[in-house]
């Protein structure tokens, strides 16, 4: 499938995090095994004045937390579809969309499927090599005004979209790893 | 032409390898399949060589052994030949707290459905275990595997997933 047939992108508009109006608050980080990381989260209502706030936690949680492209709302204990990316700068990223939530996302088309090293900070200790498609469509909509958005992305950005995709089904990387020697101890911590 | 099969096991420290490997060369010893790993710290390496008798290389591995810190298990293996597989391959990973008889029970049930475990590395790391196996199926199994495997991580209070191993060659 060609890039020009994954249909149009619907971008973020004038969403920013501002636009939550709410001041985030840094929550605690649950680590496997916790059983809210194996259970696949509720649907949310993105209007609903809880999940703008833990959209406004989920980022003031993400943004303390050294080396953290994304976080979702079961790392932080809540069963819900809502989850944080921000790849700006990082060293992989090719599209980035800067600093958003989504709630209810899935992914609608994946290709270009390659292997890469991925952490959690749900799993401190452990790195895996997962393969991930490096070209991404998703759906979801947006904290606050529900406004659905259809982000078109690729590279790291595509990863960690998946990867907290995953992680509001109750999956973590451990369940995608490539084989029985594809996890490592981590040696650098952010 | 013998074929040895030798572990060596213990507290681990920079050149093992190297000195091992020295041990055999020396004896013109063919390493052929080898691993090596620390696990929790130790050292522990497997691997097979061709060339030597058993007795010599056991011999000459003890001088390695002799400060108490090492143990090399030395002993003569015939050739299996390539073993066909079973059928198709997957990746079984597990992971939850770790408590008693988690690899057992998960591995039974492969082996109940005439699966071959080929690979199985696992981790303790805080209160989280994994397990992650490689394992060949026999054609058709996997769905009803899956279901008993469901079954008995419920029972065991952990989580698994059972995936057909990447194909891909490069």
């Amino acid at each position: 499938m060609s890039g020009g047939e994954r249909g149009p992108e619907v971008g973020l508009g004038d969403w920013t995090p501002e636009s939550l109006d709410v001041p985030g608050e840094v929550r605690a980080v649950v680590s496997a095994p916790h059983p809210v990381l194996s259970r696949a989260a509720d649907e949310v209502d993105p209007t609903a004045k809880e999940t703008v706030q833990l959209a406004a936690d989920l980022i003031a949680t993400m943004k303390v937390s050294p080396g953290c492209v994304g976080l979702a709302a079961p790392q932080v204990g809540v069963g819900a579809r809502v989850f944080a990316v921000d790849v700006t700068g990082h060293p992989k990223a090719v599209t980035v969309h800067g600093t958003f939530v989504l709630c209810n996302a899935r992914v609608v088309e994946a290709t270009r499927w390659k292997p890469g090293r991925e952490g959690c900070m749900s799993v401190p200790d452990l790195t895996g090599d997962v393969k991930r498609a490096s070209r991404l469509v998703v759906e979801g909509d947006l904290p606050g005004s529900g406004e659905p958005v259809r982000l078109v992305t690729d590279g790291f950005e595509a990863r960690a979209l998946q990867h907290e995709i995953d992680h509001c089904a109750g999956l973590l990387f451990l369940d995608r790893v490539a084989g029985a020697h594809a996890v490592y101890q981590r040696k650098v911590y952010l | 032409m013998n074929e040895l099969a030798i572990t060596v096991i213990g507290r681990d420290r920079p050149g093992i390898v190297a000195d091992v490997a020295e041990v055999l060369a020396r004896l013109g010893a063919n390493l052929t399949d080898s691993t090596m790993t620390r696990l929790r710290g130790h050292f522990a390496m497997t691997l097979i060589c061709t060339g030597p008798a058993a007795a010599e290389v056991e011999a000459a591995l003890a001088s390695l052994a002799a400060e108490g810190q090492l143990l090399a298990t030395v002993r003569a293996v015939t050739p299996d030949g390539d073993v066909p597989p079973v059928g198709e391959p997957y990746v079984m990973a597990v992971h939850g707290s770790d408590r008693m008889g988690i690899v057992a029970a998960m591995t039974r049930v492969l082996v109940d459905a005439g699966g071959n475990v080929t690979d199985l590395s696992t981790r303790l790391t805080g209160a989280l275990y994994v397990v992650l196996a490689e394992v060949e199926l026999p054609a058709g199994v996997a769905d009803a595997v899956l279901d008993r495997l469901h079954r008995t991580a419920a029972e065991l209070g952990v989580e698994v997933t059972l995936r057909p191993a990447d194909p891909d060659l490069l």
